[in-house]
């Protein structure tokens, strides 16, 4: 195997940014990178793939965490006739000591073809191309070091955060906790596959949304404030004075709604009409900083365009407090995955499900009462279904 | 079978790792407690707490794709430079986390050096999202690690100096599943396949659960059928948009076709709430073909896109900020690009982007 020519991938040896294909060599001690270098040249040249839909393969008593992948030229690539990926719940914020992170590869290597994603999109630590043999090993010496799989298929997906408080000004709430907490208390929800199809869980610390929890969580739970904007205007007098920044085009224009007046020397909020957009505080982050009466946005139903097109989520919760335990989120977690196990379609996501049966009808099955917040404009149609039972 | 001493030391729902074991001890002290930050040099950040102490992050390039005897070289390094520690971003840069300023500058060599480079902060472009195409999904309909290698490459300068109006995100998607937040890119970059599932009517019956399988349509294209005596399905050709559901759900409708398979270019989206609401992508170029191994049409149309914007966009104007603020008329005029009758939303609530009223920006050149 290890004389196989990869003139196509070769190409991709060269240039400044980093090469996949001289990672996948790094690894070629392992026979299924090997193969893997091998059927990939071949996609290269044929212009497609050679992967088959994933089988039913797992760790026994888990429905998630694998996924089954297939060869289908496995005569001329036997080394990765199976090639299953592994999905390891990442610790919250991905952060690692060097000592976890040799951990990982020393199972890995064991195990695997020792090729990895750092992350999946989802978050999780990807660990790419084993057998189906190897699945029971891996996952025995993953729970010794304290690792633990991460979600696949119609199951609660392995939740993701930002950086949080751990390293972020910006942060309304502790990310790292609330997914650490969260993700421990649905273990069984995350492992054993038993909605309509998947869920997924993003925590971002503030409105910036450096997770994307707004274009691809089922649940995105956003940062925010309900006080005023703090100001140091000494600082916002160095800014004037640097002179790197236009105060008046670069921050007060560029409000959304128009809410800062700059008089040359000192800037104004008019913070009841600010919508706490970040924008401001992203452009001079040493004289503005969100407001102390901090808590998160709850939204819902985000997707990608399979099945019936692409949704951003929607606001379910204007404000909510986040602390620990946070069971109004538990109970609203519940209350939906509930109503959606028992209603929804198969491979129906919650965005799809609260298209079809209606918002408003969602709100009353989940207990939430309807607030302005949840829409940009009232309804514009007369098509009312007045209920009058 | 296992024996009951096996079976009870068998550890499930563990959960992951508490992440505060992983955290570096300037961290674990200054927990919530950051005033603000600065970004002294590209890939460089300093975090300033309260308290005063400084903790500096080291942003460097990873390809994704990554063997373990590079994630032992960035654990080497963190041992050298950064206590041990270190993350990794949600766009796939790995992160060293230093308290010691004066070892910033031996590790930014160190980095560039093992063919890691630092940069990816600020007004610039960092790392590409994407998915896993040839090397491990079944139903791409391109590579992804290498339109992605053969776009950073190109776009490299932007990694390394901040010097575009505002951060250009972009992301690649191998086919509609869009695994990762795609659609909400100031650039996407989308897989596509042009043409109807092909139907291997024999193997139907045994790898395929029909009425799953005709639920899976969205235009509702996937019918029963009887073909040859057996249970299988059909597809009402002009109803099918190629977006590889039914295949999804049965194994014997294949999409792969290279000869039109091909990748389509999405502008304009953001996830940041930051000035503008969060926004999705929309259709810039319908069709390029899959050429690797270094797919130069692609690169050559997003170099396009970023040059088109970095010229014409004000500071801190994200690419569907700049869009809206010019009109799409004079995207098109001024990136090169065709209107096509394909830019023209034909799906549900299609009318929602149709032009209802005279507001256009006329110009006496047509």
């Amino acid at each position: 195997m290890s004389d196989r020519k990869t003139p196509l991938l070769d190409e991709l040896e060269t240039g400044p940014w980093p090469s996949f294909v001289r990672e996948i060599k790094k690894s070629a001690k392992s026979p299924m990178a090997r193969d893997l270098l091998g059927v990939l040249e071949r996609s290269y040249a044929e212009k497609r793939g050679h992967w088959k839909h994933g089988g039913l393969v797992g760790v026994k008593g888990y429905g998630g965490g694998v996924i089954g992948r297939y060869n289908d030229l496995p005569e001329e690539f036997p080394d990765v006739a199976e090639f299953h990926t592994v999905r390891v719940n990442q610790p919250s914020g991905w952060f690692y000591t060097s000592e976890a992170l040799r951990t990982l590869c020393d199972i890995w290597e064991q195990h695997g073809s020792g090729l990895t994603n750092m992350h999946g999109s989802t978050g999780d630590i990807v660990f790419l191309g084993t057998k189906t043999t190897e699945l029971e090993p891996i996952f025995s010496k993953l729970t010794e070091a304290g690792f633990d799989l991460g979600g696949s298929g119609s199951d609660l997906r392995t939740p993701s955060c930002c950086a949080g408080p751990s390293r972020c000004e910006w942060a309304c709430y502790d990310t790292l906790a609330f997914v650490y907490d969260i993700t421990q208390s649905f273990q069984d929800e995350l492992h054993r596959p038993a909605f309509p199809y998947k869920f997924k869980i993003k925590a971002s610390g503030c409105p910036n949304d450096c997770v994307a929890s707004v274009a691809r969580a089922d649940m995105s739970v956003i940062g925010t404030w309900r006080d005023e904007i703090r100001i140091d205007q000494a600082a916002v007098r160095e800014y004037a004075r640097e002179g790197k920044l236009d105060i008046q085009r670069d921050v007060a224009a560029r409000c959304p709604t128009r809410c800062i007046e700059y008089d040359g020397s000192t800037l104004t909020v008019d913070d009841p009409n600010c919508v706490k957009c970040m924008h401001c505080i992203n452009a001079m982050p040493k004289a503005l900083s969100p407001g102390v009466d901090r808590g998160a946005t709850i939204l819902v139903g985000a997707k990608a365009p399979i099945i019936e097109g692409a949704l951003l989520s929607s606001v379910l919760v204007p404000f909510v407090k986040m602390e620990a335990p946070y069971d109004d989120i538990k109970e609203l977690l519940n209350a939906i995955w509930e109503l959606w196990s028992e209603h929804g379609k198969n491979r129906e996501r919650i965005g799809e499900f609260i298209q079809r049966i209606g918002l408003g009808n969602f709100l009353e099955q989940i207990g939430l009462d309807p607030v302005p917040e949840m829409v940009t404009q009232p309804r514009t149609n007369p098509y009312i279904y007045y209920d009058l039972n | 079978m296992a024996t009951p001493a096996q079976v009870a030391k068998r550890r499930t729902d563990i959960g992951p790792p508490h992440y505060e074991k992983f955290l570096p001890p300037v961290i674990r002290e200054n927990y919530g407690k950051w005033k603000y930050h600065e970004t002294p040099s590209p890939g460089v950040l300093v975090h300033v707490s309260e308290s005063g102490a400084r903790l500096f992050s080291v942003r460097a390039a990873t390809p994704r794709l990554m063997s373990i005897e590079t994630l032992r070289l960035f654990a080497s390094l963190a041992d050298e430079f950064s206590g041990g520690y270190l993350r990794f971003t949600s766009r796939n840069n790995v992160e060293f986390l230093l308290s010691d300023g004066d070892k910033v500058e031996g590790l930014v060599a160190r980095l560039r050096q093992e063919g890691y480079p630092v940069g990816g902060t600020g007004p610039g472009i960092t790392n590409i999202v994407h998915t896993q195409g040839w090397v491990h999904c079944h139903s791409a309909a391109s590579d992804a690690s290498g339109v992605v290698k053969s776009l950073m490459d190109a776009l490299f300068p932007h990694f390394e100096r901040m010097d575009l109006p505002a951060k250009v995100r972009v992301a690649f998607a191998c086919c509609l599943n869009m695994c990762g937040a795609v659609h909400c890119s100031d650039i996407a970059v989308l897989a596509v396949h042009r043409k109807p599932p092909k139907i291997d009517h024999g193997r139907v019956p045994k790898t395929c659960e029909i009425p799953s399988t005709v639920a899976a349509c969205p235009t509702g294209a996937v019918r029963p059928a009887m073909v040859e005596g057996k249970q299988s399905v059909s597809v009402i050709e002009d109803q099918c948009m190629f977006c590889g559901n039914c295949f999804t759900v049965c194994p014997s409708m294949t999409m792969a076709d290279p000869e039109n398979d091909g990748i389509s270019i999405w502008v304009g989206g953001k996830v940041s709430n930051a000035r503008h609401e969060p926004m999705f992508s929309k259709l810039a170029i319908p069709y390029l073909p899959n050429n690797p191994p270094r797919w130069p049409e692609v690169v050559g149309a997003v170099g396009n896109l970023v040059d088109v914007y970095a010229r014409n966009a004000r500071p801190f104007e994200r690419m569907g900020e700049w869009i809206e603020r010019i009109g799409w008329s004079r995207f098109f005029k001024l990136t090169g690009i065709e209107f096509t009758k394909y830019h023209i939303d034909d799906f549900r609530h299609a009318g929602e982007s149709f032009r209802r009223s005279t507001h256009i920006r006329q110009s006496p050149e047509g």
